[in-house]
């Protein structure tokens, strides 16, 4: 029941839009059958299976809008649901901000399904954990890891005649190997559409050597170093910056997007030249939902940042409306992709004479809005380079540092990696960056 | 698919708080009526724990739970949105083989039920194969049939909307007049409707109330291009509408107004935007050794994150590895009986009882009474959190009483309770420690906040500092953060305030597991004070 037809959704949707008694009604559909299996110790912890469908109801009145929800679809509980939006739409104060619904969109092309996904089974998934769980014992090492999948869909329709499909699957994978005496910690993921892709065994095997390798790790001097950032490290500073990239706080002057004087950044060089960052919604390699989730306008190919300079902002269509150039409204992203190039990991490292190879940043937080200066850690699997190999493994360390900074120091990219990063996927590289602040030590394995 | 069982709040810029959100939206005449009788609840009990063991489960336990939220988002002049949702439906979990099994549904009519408990006994069964670890469970005795609820004096959710918004629109022009360039003010309402039973013979009927009521004000100086911000120093508490009257005897006068049993929320915001402004112009702190004044507004994030954490059982043993992480806090550590986590002033306990807290609440999620005990005492680990398939790991009987699930859909397991700091027994005010300050910051609320996978090495910074020179503050300052280690920090603590200076703190959303759970949880203490601690300055320039 979880992943309804193209046909089978827009019946359900003209239906309940048909019982509308609003100036103007919305409709979404959404649902997935999500697997899970968890394990620690050596050992599957939890598993589960959760199935869900849910249609939720926008009914409009003038600037005053109702959203009710429900998972059954009989035509009285269809009635229903569209009765209590209304009742909730006129209880609600007027938003001074609500614009009115979309006209029909066309919406690109996605191909985001893989059969592999859609019929995982059970045994599947204890087989990915057993493999991680038997290439840990095999090694003497301690698993701890998580795979999570699913196969979902979504569709949307409104009473201006607005329609869209959109059948999806993904496959996330993480896994963590501690050595038993406790001294060293390896990472690895994995995410992907298509199951078959994914090999838990050969990922646990990253994680197993990173942990036996970062074994009596050395303390050194917190400073600046150049560091080789592999994706899922350079992730967690750009998905930040990413989060935070937004038309409207710049155009308040309360983002480090602000332009000093008024005004946003747009059309400034920000960042190295070599920096790119688009999202598609059709790009092959981390397809996406093609519409905005919160109002179902197309998502199209955007370019946030090329050759350095700021190219576009997310701009709310309230925003765009108020703008005096009548700016165009632009979507927040559903993915997204940065250029890199095309060495490996181990080129990288080749090519360096001293430096920091950082497997995986941890807990990063927000230190001032301002500058984006971020504070964060190195995690599970840190070490040092010298002349062109792994020296050897040292101390995780605190970082201060605005991914701004970042970008304008980069001294070369590797190839860009899919990532799960914020709730989606990216394509992101590895980076090898000059003068990143590290501020102080920390004893974590 | 995970984002969209979020909700991104008003808040942009310093990044929106994502809130996790479960459940169908219904009006708000919905919430404040009834769910099930507690007759119809137990018949529906009886027919799990009856399929559960008939299908092979040596234990089983059941929570028909009712959660209820109502969020109201403001910005300036305007309401951004309000929630209502409500979620119904009942989480199974049973012990078949030695193995955990859970099932849950919506489906709540005998036949849905007792299909749900078969399905969880099937998955208890075939994840048995795969257990190296049989579960052992510390023994309770059933308590019968006993109900609790949040002591409160106006439920929230039987108060208009209408009001709610006027009282918003109230603090919010207050901010604007007093020179805030922008804010954000939210209330958030929890309402868990609670109801457990377990083959021990214990069915508990609980009403969990909690309430949360932040902001954030922006000030822009638009010829320099600067902006600061100051958040409320309020906490969410496990009160009811009442936290909201501002009462006169629960304000403190001092540096700023801080708040203890019911909160003025238009008051602070005042003081907010003209504090905020007053960052502007506010020194940058020079870097180096400072003594810090912790304000307890602040002083309870650390307490979370490097004692509450690192003391989780179940991150101490493993399980949490892959995500939240482990702990330095080993068993080693703790089996010696000498391990000096901080210094003989340094006294921190674990509950799920102080009233008005987020923790309390009279029996956990798996049918424990909940208590008070010691985690430290006179600087030394004495303890941890642990719920009642861990205490056997620790030689222990009894569970602590840490279990918790953040709806009937998810499995229940250990989550951290109160983690409080005593207060000291000397008659010792704030204002007496100041005095008694040659080089130091005074610090209240909480800003920005990271901390290791062990728990060793943190940074946190604050909503207000106020610079300390021979026992007086002499001003405003800004750009400061604080390095440690927690068992350096904690062994640097040489002062802590008496009782009549301690007050709760809280958060509302502490995430653990996979996939992810929230929960709320309050941290007590008075102002304390911390010797030679490393500060920097967080200053950078982009361009």
């Amino acid at each position: 029941m979880a992943i309804l037809s193209r046909s089978e959704a827009k019946q359900i949707l003209d239906k309940v839009l048909k019982y509308s008694k609003a100036e103007a009604a919305s409709a979404q559909l959404t649902g997935a059958e999500t697997g899970n299996i968890r394990y620690a110790r050596n050992s599957v912890s939890t598993s589960g299976i959760v199935n869900d469908i849910e249609l939720a109801v926008e009914a409009r009145f003038g600037k005053k809008s109702g959203i009710a929800t429900i998972n059954e679809f009989s035509d009285a509980a269809l009635e229903k649901v569209m009765r209590r939006a209304e009742e909730l739409a006129k209880l609600s104060p007027d938003n001074p901000e609500a614009m009115p619904l979309l006209d029909e969109q066309k919406y690109p092309k996605v191909n985001g399904f893989a059969k592999s996904t859609a019929d995982i089974t059970p045994d599947q998934r204890a087989k990915a954990a057993a493999d991680s769980i038997m290439a840990a014992r095999e090694r003497k090492v301690i698993a701890a890891g998580y795979l999570e999948d699913a196969r979902s869909f979504a569709a949307v329709a409104n009473t201006k005649g607005l329609f869209g499909y959109h059948v999806s699957t993904s496959a996330n994978f993480t896994v963590t190997m501690r050595t038993e005496n406790g001294l060293g910690s390896g990472w690895a993921q994995s995410d992907v559409s298509d199951f078959s892709a994914m090999n838990t065994g050969a990922v646990s095997n990253i994680a197993i050597d990173k942990a036996v390798q970062s074994q009596e790790a050395r303390a050194l001097e917190p400073g600046k170093y150049t560091v080789i950032l592999e994706p899922s490290a350079v992730s967690g500073l750009v998905g930040f910056m990413m989060w935070n990239y937004d038309a409207r706080s710049a155009d308040e002057g309360r983002s480090f997007m602000s332009r000093k004087g008024g005004g946003n950044r747009i059309g400034e060089k920000m960042f190295d030249k070599r920096v790119h960052i688009y999202s598609d919604p059709a790009d092959p390699d981390v397809p996406a939902m093609p519409w905005a989730e919160d109002d179902f306008m197309a998502l199209e190919r955007v370019d946030w940042i090329r050759d350095g300079v700021v190219k576009n902002l997310p701009r709310s269509r309230y925003w765009a409306s108020q703008s005096k150039e009548k700016e165009k409204a632009i979507p927040q992203p559903n993915n997204l992709i940065m250029i890199g190039g095309d060495k490996s990991t181990a080129e990288l490292i080749k090519n360096t004479r001293r430096g920091v190879l950082v497997t995986r940043t941890w807990y990063i937080r927000m230190v001032d809005p301002q500058s984006l200066l971020l504070t964060g850690l190195t995690r599970d699997g840190t070490f040092y380079i010298e002349n062109g190999k792994i020296k050897y493994p040292i101390k995780n360390f605190r970082f201060n540092e605005s991914p701004v900074i970042m970008l304008n120091n980069i001294e070369d990219m590797g190839r860009a990696k899919r990532v799960g990063m914020w709730g989606y996927s990216a394509m992101i590289p590895a980076l090898k960056v000059r003068d990143f602040t590290f501020s102080s030590l920390s004893d974590a394995v | 698919m995970q984002r969209r069982k979020f909700l991104k709040l008003a808040g942009v810029g310093a990044g929106g708080i994502l809130l996790p959100v479960y459940g169908i939206p219904v009006s708000a005449e919905q919430l404040a009526s009834n769910g099930l009788d507690m007759g119809q609840k137990k018949a529906l009990a009886d027919v799990v724990l009856n399929t559960a063991r008939k299908a092979g489960a040596s234990y089983t336990d059941v929570r028909i739970g009712r959660y209820l939220n109502q969020f109201v988002l403001t910005r300036e002049t305007n309401v951004e949105n309000i929630v209502n949702t409500e979620s119904f439906g009942a989480g199974i979990r049973v012990i078949a083989g030695g193995t955990w099994g859970f099932s849950a549904t919506n489906d709540l009519t005998p036949d849905g039920i007792a299909r749900a408990a078969r399905q969880a006994v099937a998955v208890a069964k075939a994840n048995a194969k795969y257990q190296t670890e049989p579960v052992q469970l510390a023994p309770v005795k059933g308590v019968g049939e006993v109900s609790w609820q949040t002591p409160i004096g106006k439920n929230a959710f039987e108060v208009p909307i209408g009001e709610k918004v006027d009282f918003l629109m109230e603090v919010n022009n207050g901010a604007l007049k007093a020179g805030a360039s922008f804010i954000n003010s939210s209330l958030y309402l929890v309402n868990e409707q609670k109801y457990f039973a377990s083959s021990d013979g214990s069915y508990i009927d609980q009403d969990v109330h909690r309430l949360w009521a932040p902001m954030e004000v922006t000030v822009v100086d638009k010829k320099t291009g600067v902006f600061k911000t100051r958040n409320g120093l309020s906490d969410p508490v496990g009160r009811g509408y009442e936290y909201l009257d501002g009462r006169a005897e629960d304000k403190i006068h001092g540096q700023t107004t801080l708040y203890t049993n019911s909160y003025d929320m238009a008051e602070d915001a005042r003081l907010a935007a003209e504090q905020a402004r007053a960052k502007l112009s506010a020194k940058s702190i020079q870097p180096g050794k400072y003594d810090l004044v912790l304000e307890p507004s602040h002083l309870m994030l650390t307490i979370h994150e490097s004692v509450g954490h690192p003391l989780e059982l179940d991150r101490v043993l493993g399980y949490e590895a892959n995500y939240a992480g482990t702990s330095f806090a080993t068993l080693d550590k703790w089996r010696s009986g000498k391990f000096q986590y901080g210094s003989d002033k340094v006294n921190l306990f674990a509950d799920k009882v102080q009233p008005g807290s987020l923790g309390a609440v009279g029996y956990d999620d798996e049918g424990v009474k909940t208590k008070r005990w010691d985690l430290v005492k006179d600087g030394i680990l004495v303890n941890y959190q642990a719920t009642r398939d861990q205490v056997h790991m620790i030689d222990q009987k009894e569970s602590h009483g840490c279990c918790y699930a953040d709806s009937w859909s998810s499995v229940q397991f250990q989550r951290m309770p109160n983690v409080s700091l005593a207060p000291g027994k000397e008659k010792y005010s704030a204002k007496d420690m100041i005095r008694d300050v040659e080089k130091g910051i005074y610090i209240l609320g909480r800003g920005s906040y990271s901390i290791d996978q062990q728990r060793y090495n943190f940074q946190f910074g604050g909503q207000l500092f106020y610079e300390i020179k021979d026992g007086e503050i002499v001003g405003q300052v800004e750009d400061v953060a604080y390095q440690s280690n927690t068992q350096e920090f904690w062994n640097s603590c040489t002062a802590v305030c008496d009782s009549s200076d301690y007050r709760l703190g809280g958060t509302f959303f502490d995430g653990k597991g996979q996939p992810s759970q929230v929960s709320a949880v309050s941290h007590g203490c008075s102002t304390s004070r911390f010797d030679k601690i490393n500060v920097i300055n967080t200053k950078r320039n982009i361009g």
